[in-house]
Parts: structure tokens; sequence; C-alpha cells
């Protein structure tokens, strides 16, 4: 959890916004270091966590979550958090050999075309999973994390298929359930006219509440500020709604800083 | 050195993966290895000490080093035999895929590691030494910069990690029969019929290949712990050209465009849940489709592009007189923290000489010719004033 970041977006783990459609996006850059951040803001605030972590292994997870303050094994153990490692059992999907029950989920892998209701069929249940945490309480509004949508864009799914799951995650989760979604979606580079994955990005920012899209500075490459982030408030509850936002930042071991442009303590 | 203090809950015996933080009685030590001062990370040399340092100071146990070709394959190529050399020197077990020459005459030209490279590391160093000693006083005019660092051409971290390599001499073959080495030769693979609309026939079958090896030499730690733990090393050759069955490279729109990304992320998978680590080139100047490249990097770890000079106007442009071409890094990993290693500059050229694979900092030289006359000419103007010999260089 980035304590500046929170101060940005005006949110903490005491009190955030239910019922939102948060959208990370990078062009040429990483966001992963945002996953980290909302993956810890939601655990330490006492949410149910749905986590597709489909490009790493939990222990990358776990091991910087870590150093932001959170055990992601004891909240596996508790059963606050529900984590898919899509690498560790898509081996299996893709060399054909193994089509138990529990690798369902992923069944998108052995036909891309069918879709992603498995998928999805694996999330809702995971959500509505009624749990208690130690003092007797229930878990906070259901969030469901994924990193990253775009993969499966590689993996031969359709734009189109990614755009219904998300759909019905945003109807069953956001609306009914009154909780949230974080997705980081990946984009190419600006000249590259990759069908799929325009749609896949343009689909997803219109049904999104909160767009945070994360870049390279474009006057190159800085030691010192490892790039920008653009915030843009989307949804008509916001105080801001339709302004955007630029702010730099900087990653360090242990968080992220994130200051207004040109305000960075090198340049100073 | 810091060695990673906080022990993993995991199930008892079977979690060996590099990333697992383990606790201090049960380190791993592994020839060959070393853990990363940056998180702990257990990294291995490719072979090339300044791509080492270029890439963070090694590649990581579990990672994929992405190696963009250039045009002719000729300095990819090189570097995946340093990378195989390093895992034969180093005694880690290596398998080698490759679809256009037999993965047998790769390994006949390997080049031979130099024994007694500490010697010439270290002559080196003393005669850096009086250079700067002799140059400690001298800045004049840019006395403001007397006190900076000295620049840096040549990439090299302070500790010394890896081999070096006479590329003029092949390795003996019976340094290189001392370590197992697996091969897969996309031609000699019969095209199974697999009812998997996924992966063509040869990434399916090499898919196979690379796990039954896992597998059965306990990469994975399925096997006992008596046996001593290793380090497989994968090279896989020019994955994505026509070779491999893929057209891919051959049209805009090819048939199974999601085949060589599947396996990419089989290949991702295998390698996080075992002790081992792979080099993939691609022939990127190949492939028509921009956006395929883009979704190949994201799927690797470390993705480095070169770019050779040879047969591009590049090749007389002064510049570049003294380089081979120039190193593009495309991509460094973020493992198991925030940061990932940044680095000091971007613009990066290679040489390849003798003895050594240099990576260096590319800089403007200063370019002299021009002001020197330029002066000259002003100060002739100025103190002649109206006089003929002024006019000097305006003859007509």
């Amino acid at each position: 959890m980035f304590p500046e970041l929170n101060s940005i977006l005006s949110s903490s783990p005491d009190s955030f916004r239910t019922g939102d459609f948060i959208v990370l996006s990078d062009r040429q850059a990483d966001a992963s270091f945002l996953i980290h951040h909302y993956l810890s803001f939601y655990l330490r605030a006492g949410c149910k966590v749905c986590f597709l972590g489909l490009v790493q292994s939990f222990s990358h997870y776990s091991a910087v979550s870590q150093r932001l303050g959170v055990s992601l094994t004891q909240a596996r153990e508790k059963g606050q958090l529900v984590f898919l490692e899509g690498l560790k059992d898509s081996i299996g999907v893709i060399s054909q050999e193994e089509s138990s029950q529990s690798k369902l989920p992923l069944s998108y892998l052995r036909s891309p075309g069918a879709g992603l209701e498995c998928l999805f069929k694996f999330v809702e249940s995971s959500v509505r999973q009624n749990g208690e945490n130690e003092d007797g309480e229930k878990w906070g509004p259901p969030v469901l994390l994924i990193d990253d949508l775009s993969v499966l864009l590689s993996l031969g799914v359709s734009a189109g298929a990614i755009l219904d799951f998300t759909l019905y995650c945003q109807a069953t989760i956001c609306s009914e359930l009154q909780g949230n979604i974080v997705i980081l979606v990946r984009r190419e580079e600006e000249d590259v006219d990759d069908e799929g994955s325009n749609l896949l990005q343009k689909g997803v920012i219109h049904q999104c509440s909160l767009a945070l899209h994360v870049e390279g500075l474009p006057t190159g490459y800085c030691r010192d500020i490892h790039g920008q982030m653009e915030v843009w408030w989307r949804s008509r509850e916001f105080a801001m709604y339709n302004q955007r936002k630029m702010f730099h930042y900087k990653v360090h071991d242990k968080g992220a800083s994130f200051f207004a442009r040109g305000t960075s303590s090198a340049v100073l | 050195m810091a060695a990673p203090g906080k022990g993993m809950a995991g199930p008892a015996g079977v979690n060996t993966t590099s990333f697992q933080k383990k606790s201090r009685s049960k380190l791993v030590s592994i020839p060959g290895t070393r853990p990363s001062v940056q998180n702990g990370q257990l990294i291995v040399s490719t072979g090339v000490t300044s791509l080492d340092y270029v890439i963070g100071g090694g590649l990581a146990v579990g990672t994929l080093l992405l190696v963009e070709e250039d045009r002719y394959d000729s300095y990819s190529h090189m570097l995946l035999k340093y990378f195989l050399a390093e895992g034969v020197v180093c005694g880690h077990e290596v398998f080698l895929a490759s679809a256009r020459d037999h993965p047998d005459e790769i390994m006949q030209e390997l080049p031979s590691p130099i024994v007694d490279d500490v010697g010439s590391v270290k002559t080196k160093e003393g005669q850096a030494q009086p250079c700067d000693q002799e140059n400690q006083d001298t800045m004049t005019i840019a006395w403001r910069y007397q006190n900076q660092p000295r620049v840096q051409n040549a990439l090299a971290s302070s500790v010394r990690f890896g081999h070096y390599y006479d590329v003029s001499k092949t390795m003996e073959p019976e340094v290189r029969q001392a370590v197992k080495c697996h091969s897969f030769y996309a031609l000699q693979e019969s095209p199974t019929t697999t009812e998997s609309s996924l992966l063509s026939s040869p990434y399916h079958a090499l898919l196979q290949s690379i796990r039954s090896v896992i597998r059965k030499e306990g990469f994975d730690g399925s096997t006992p712990q008596s046996k001593v733990r290793n380090v497989l090393r994968l090279g896989l050759h020019s994955l994505g050209s026509p070779l491999w069955g893929d057209d891919l490279c051959c049209t805009d729109n090819p048939a199974h465009c999601h085949s060589l990304t599947t396996f990419l992320y089989a290949l991702r998978g295998l390698l996080r849940t075992s002790l081992s680590v792979a080099v993939v080139t691609v022939p990127s100047h190949l492939m028509q489709n921009k956006s395929v490249m883009g979704q190949i990097i994201r799927l690797s770890d470390t993705a480095i592009a070169l770019e050779s000079f040879r047969g591009s106007e590049k090749e007389t442009n002064p510049l570049y007189k003294d380089y081979h071409g120039l190193l593009h890094v495309r991509q460094v990993p973020r493992l198991n923290c925030l940061v990932c290693e940044v680095p000091d500059t971007k613009d990066l050229a290679f040489k390849l000489k003798r003895k050594q694979f240099t990576i260096e900092r590319l800089h403007l030289p200063p370019d002299l010719s021009e002001t020197v006359s330029r002066v000259s000419k002003i100060e002739l103007a100025g103190g002649c004033g109206t006089t003929a010999t002024g006019n000097k260089h305006l003859d007509f």
C-alpha cells in the first residue's frame, strides 16, 4: 500500500468506495507495482480477495507483499485470499495430460475459442463463499484482482470473449455484491496496429470508473523518475468527474513515491 | 551477500523453486550460481561478463532471457554458444533445441574457456590505476567535473562472476562430455497427430521433451533429497523461424499466430517451478506483425536485441567504427521485489574480440575538426580589418 497514492485517490483501508471498477494500464512500462499496492490495500481493509495471478508465481507476490507488510500465506490459510496460480496449473492443461475438475477454470487453454465461462464460474464461486475471520465477523466487500488480462489475448482468447467476461464480473461483483474490481491491461506501442489489444483496452476503459495509466517519460529515459502516471476519474459520482491528472513516480524497495511533474528530488 | 532469512512454510521437501525464500539452514549452494546482491535471488552467469552486468548481475534461475537476433544470426548464435559453454564449465546440465543446425554440431563449436583469465584481469586493473593518478589535477577548463567519478566505458562489476572464452579455439571434447547434454532437433521429430489446436507439432514435442527432462532428472524437486541439486540450462535457437513449422515470419496473418506465445507461456510455467534457466533466440527482423513481438517480450523476463552493423550503412559510419553492433535492452524483470535493476544508460554497443564479448557505453567522441579552424578564421578577420590578408579564405 502506498500512502501517497492513497492521498491522491482519497481512499484508505478504512474508508474506500465500493462498486468501483479500476483499470490499470501501461505502455512500454510496468504497472504491476500498482497491483501490489491494491493487493495489500484490500487485504488490509479486510475484504475477501480473489486474485487471478496469470503471469507470476504465488511466491513472487508473497515476497513483495511481505515488504509491504501483508502476509499472503496467512491470508490464504484464513480464507481471506483465493489465489489462482495460472502458470503452475497451465502446464498440465497445455500438454493435455490432465483433465481433472480442479483445472476447470483454465479450460480456456484447451479450447480458446470457447470463451472464459469456466473462469467466470470460478470467480463467482470464490466471491460468493461467505467465510468468517478470526473475530467471527464476515469479510468485507469482495474484490477481484486480475494480473494481467492481456496475456489471455496471447493465449488465443478473442477480445470479445474477454470483454464478455469483464462484463459478467462487473455485473456480479460491482453491481450485485457491491465489491471492487482491479484489472491490469497492457498496451502496445502507438504505431503498432493490433486490433485485439486496442479493442480490449477501449472496451475496458469504457466500463471503468477509474483508470490509471503508466508510461515512460515522453522526454526520454531518466534514472530517478521511473515514469509518469495518469489518473482519470471516470465515474459520475466522483467530485473530479472526467478529470485527468498526471504524476511522476519512482518505485523504491518498499513502496513508490508520487509527485507532481517537475518536483522530483533529483531535479529540485 | 545477504542470504534471505525468512523461511516459507511450504509443503515439506517438494518446493525447490529458486523463488522460494529458504531459511538459513537449507541454503542451496549449487556450483556456478550465487545469490544476487539486490534481492537474494539465485543467479547464474550468461557466459558474457558485460552482459551479466547489463541485465543486473546475471540471469536469475527460473527466468527466460529473450535475444532478438541480428540480421545474419551471427552474434546471437555466439551468445547462445557462450551460454552453453558457461553451463559446461560450471557443471550444469544443458538442453539444446535447434531446427537449423544439428545440436551436436552446435555443441562441437563451443568456445574453449581461458583457464588463466584471473591473471589477465589483474593486469588490466593494475594498468588502470597509474593513469588515474596522472590525470588527477589536469582539469583547467572543466574543473567543475573534477570530483566526478571517471566514466567507465567498459561495463563490468567489481565481483567477477563467469568465465572468459577464446573464440578461436573450440572446447575440448573431454570437457564437453563431462556434462550431461540433452538435445532436440526439430527436423528429426516425426509430426505427431495431436488433437491440440493450441501448439503446432514441433512446439508441442519440444514442450513434452523439456518437461520429461525436468521430471526425469529431478529439477522440479520430485526426486528425493539425496541427489545433488543442479541447474538445467535450456538453449532454444531461432524459435518462430519457418524451420520450426511456424508461419509467424512468413505472412501478415499467420494461421497459428498463438502457437509460439502459448509455448512461451507454458515454458514460463515450467521455468518457475524448476531449477532451470532458458535463453531463447527469436528472429524478430523477419516478423511482419509487430504486435506479436511485443507479446513475446512481455512473456519473457529479460529481453535484449542485437543490431549488427554488417551490411548496413552504419558499417561505414565513423561513429561506430570501433564496434560490431548495438545492443538494446528491451526489458528487465522485477522478481520478488518492486524495483528492478535500472541501467545507467541505454546506449550500448558491443564488439566481439577473440577473448571477450564486450558491451560498452556508446558516446559521441568530441568533434574537433571544425572548431579549431573556425577560431583561427575569426582571429584573422578581427585582427586584420580590411587588409587583403583577412580575406584569404574568401578567394574566388
